[in-house]
């Protein structure tokens, strides 16, 4: 410790600490992410080639799993709604970022009128949609009352094939619009005054105003809010569970749903088969997480 | 009814008392998992643990009771590992997955005694494989349930035909109220109108075959089956936006008269006299007659108790099954559930749905059968309930769902 010639004497813990000790820090982390992570995705992989019920013993099937769900239309009526959450979710992003810039302004209360557009990110999914199962109840609910009054019929939202998945990405948005809008509330108060000062002074306002300068310096808020959205629109599945199961007839589903209710529902044994499921949508997200790994990358570079 | 009933209970408890000193004295634990935690049953089990502490007081009873959905994913766990001595569970096909992976124990052994002839009238339904699994504690009819008032101002009559239901039915929809309310969010309501159709176009021998798997889902013989239905589909019988609501959202229809009947388990009667229809109001009868000349089968679906393989105490288990089947308990557990008991020396409530029930089912000569998703493979029901729904809402699409469903049964089959 005292001498630096004197390295050779040292203990292997002494000469190696520095290289060693990040590496302990992690070991329980990675043991961990190993265990219940890593381990679960190639065991799904190893799972998808069996015929198993949970119970009993499994059959080795080969692709048979594979083969079944490319001929099942369910699947695909799941992957296409899965394509709907993604897309339609993403109007969160927008929908925060005007409602961050409308209420971005010194008014007496404000704080009162943020804490209440934030409220619905506060409640759990599961209430989110229980309030809009009752909101679009056909016999009960406020929502055919509320388009009456603009002349349009009743609806059964959540009860016919066409709309019900807009029905329950509608219930979605609502607490993600206002999780995007606080990311953007506190990334607007980063934003240099100075910078929209000059701009100001250059003539600029309104639309060129937030798309050259305001946006700009919101990109590390606007990557988040993507990474979230993807993400919450990925792991829909407890506000289909809530609202409709799957149904009417299966056309609310996604992978991650129909993957649950082949394996792990009421009627669900075939563990194989929701393994598969899990393998096809562990491999879709494969796609996001390597473009955000390449991201995160890139600006660790510093471009 | 209650004065009488607590003397009876007096007596029994004294004479099972006296019963169970002549038994060997059983000891250690029994833990029991039943899946019900709604009032009715809680009490029906708790009495029922109850009597049967008094008969071993050095047994050590634990019951736990499982919400009912809950229980019928956490079986699966619970059967693996840290199993309890009973379970609560189902009859008929709902039992083989537990059966096939060892998980149940096979209790013959009480079946072959007498008891087995007090409850010879479920022996089927608890046999797989030509071994009993399991000891039934009630059972409960269904049938349509109706709004006698609305019948009595419309001048209808009980029908007992096909073509008097829909004739009546047509009334109805002229008075402009819908013939019958449902709610199929949760599929299973579906089941029970596809059962009964089922079972009064071509009888119980079809309708086993079909949901055992021996039949094409594409035969013309379903096809007819579906034809029925439509004809009420298309008389738009049936309440709209059916598939929001759960069996419980459906009910107010029918108790503010904006449907006349639904067909439904026994147990829609103790919510219906909650909402505050009387006796009067409510009515009750079997479902129609379809095919002339086909003995009436009923669904009657049957809630049973079985001894986990990896049970601890089996002999105390094997006890508890066989005082869960004697004709004492079975009166008083049904009584309390507002059910019908299995076993035949029990004596049934003197209460209107279920005299009705138990005269039906008594005569149904048919067969009776335990319910779609009990008498099929898992998951052909789930298919299968998913496609009634499907054809409810959209009839056309008949072919494709009975080619989905066909394809089903070709997979469950080859295994």
């Amino acid at each position: 410790m005292s001498a630096p010639s004197d390295t050779d004497q040292r203990s292997w813990w002494r000469r190696n600490q520095m290289r060693a000790a990040p590496w302990l820090f992690l070991a329980p982390g990675i043991a961990f992410f190993a265990l219940y992570v890593v381990f679960p995705i190639f065991q799904s992989f190893q799972i998808s080639l069996y015929r198993w019920d949970g119970l009993g013993e499994a059959r080795y099937i080969g692709l048979r799993n594979y083969e079944d769900l490319f001929d099942d239309p369910a699947f695909y009526t799941s992957l296409w709604n899965n394509v709907r959450w993604l897309v339609l979710y993403l109007l969160a992003i927008p929908g925060g970022l005007f409602i961050a810039l409308f209420l971005n302004q010194q008014v007496r209360g404000i704080r009162l009128y943020k804490s209440l557009f934030f409220f619905p990110f506060v409640i759990s999914q599961v209430v989110v949609g229980l309030v809009f199962a009752w909101f679009y109840n056909p016999s009960i609910g406020l929502f055919n009352p509320l388009i009456g009054l603009f002349g349009f019929s009743p609806m059964n939202v959540l009860g016919n094939p066409n709309t019900v998945t807009y029905g329950i990405i509608a219930a979605g948005l609502w607490p993600q619009v206002a999780y995007c809008m606080i990311l953007y509330l506190t990334g607007l108060n980063a934003v240099d005054p100075e910078q929209v000062e000059a701009a100001r002074l250059d003539g600029a306002k309104g639309w060129p105003m937030l798309w050259y300068v305001i946006l700009p310096q919101l990109r590390p808020a606007t990557f988040i809010a993507v990474v979230v959205t993807v993400i919450g629109a990925l792991r829909s599945f407890d506000m289909i569970s809530v609202m409709t199961n799957g149904g009417p007839f299966g056309s609310s589903r996604v992978l991650a749903y129909y993957m649950f209710e082949v394996s792990l529902s009421e009627y669900g044994f075939r563990m194989g088969y929701g393994a598969a499921i899990a393998v096809i949508l562990f491999l879709i997200m494969l796609v996001y997480i390597a473009f955000f790994l390449w991201r995160m990358w890139r600006e660790e570079r510093g471009y | 009814m209650r004065f009488t009933f607590k003397g009876a209970l007096a007596a029994l408890v004294t004479s099972t008392i006296l019963a169970g000193a002549a038994q060997a004295e059983l000891t250690g634990d029994l833990r029991i998992f039943f899946n019900d935690q709604n009032p009715a049953p809680k009490e029906a089990m708790e009495g029922m643990v109850e009597r049967f502490q008094a008969m071993h007081p050095d047994l050590n009873i634990e019951l736990t009771l499982i919400d009912r959905e809950a229980n019928k994913t956490q079986i699966r766990n619970y059967l693996t590992a840290n199993a309890p001595d009973v379970n609560g569970w189902y009859a008929g096909n709902r039992m083989r997955p537990y059966v096939n992976a060892g998980l149940f124990e096979d209790v013959s052994d009480l079946w072959d005694g007498p008891m087995g002839d007090d409850l010879a009238s479920t022996r089927p339904a608890l046999t797989l494989d030509g071994k009993q699994w399991g000891v039934p504690y009630s059972y409960y009819q269904w049938g349509i349930y109706y709004r006698q008032d609305i019948f009595d101002e419309l001048g209808l009559s009980v029908p007992a035909t096909w073509e008097e239901e829909k004739a009546n039915c047509q009334v109805i929809l002229d008075s402009g109220r819908k013939c019958y309310t449902i709610g199929t969010r949760f599929l299973w309501t579906a089941g029970g109108w596809f059962d009964y159709l089922n079972l009064r176009t071509h009888g119980y021998d079809f309708h086993m075959a079909l949901t055992a798997g021996e039949v094409e889902w594409t035969d013309d013989r379903v096809r007819e089956t579906f034809a029925n239905w439509r004809e009420l589909i298309d008389m738009g019988a049936f309440i709209d936006d059916h598939t929001a609501y759960t069996w419980q959202e459906a009910q107010p229809f029918l108790v503010n008269g904006d449907a006349a009947a639904y067909l439904m388990g026994n147990f829609l009667v103790a919510p219906l006299r909650e909402a505050g229809l009387t006796d009067d109001q409510l009515g009750f009868y079997q479902f129609p007659e379809i095919t002339p000349g086909i003995p009436m089968a009923e669904d009657a679906p049957t809630d049973t108790l079985h001894i986990p393989a990896q049970a601890q105490n089996k002999e105390a288990a094997r006890a508890f099954l066989q005082y869960v089947a004697s004709a004492e308990n079975q009166t008083i557990v049904n009584d309390v559930l507002g059910q019908l008991p299995i076993n035949r020396n029990a004596t049934v409530a003197d209460d209107k749905f279920i005299q009705a029930g138990f005269e039906m089912l008594s005569n149904a000569e048919g067969g009776i059968a335990q319910f779609f998703d009990r008498d099929t493979d898992a998951e052909m029901a789930s298919a299968g309930m998913e496609g009634f729904q499907e054809f409810m809402v959209m009839p056309d699409n008949l072919d494709a769902i009975l080619t989905r469903l066909e394809r089903v049964r070709q997979r469950v089959i080859a295994d």
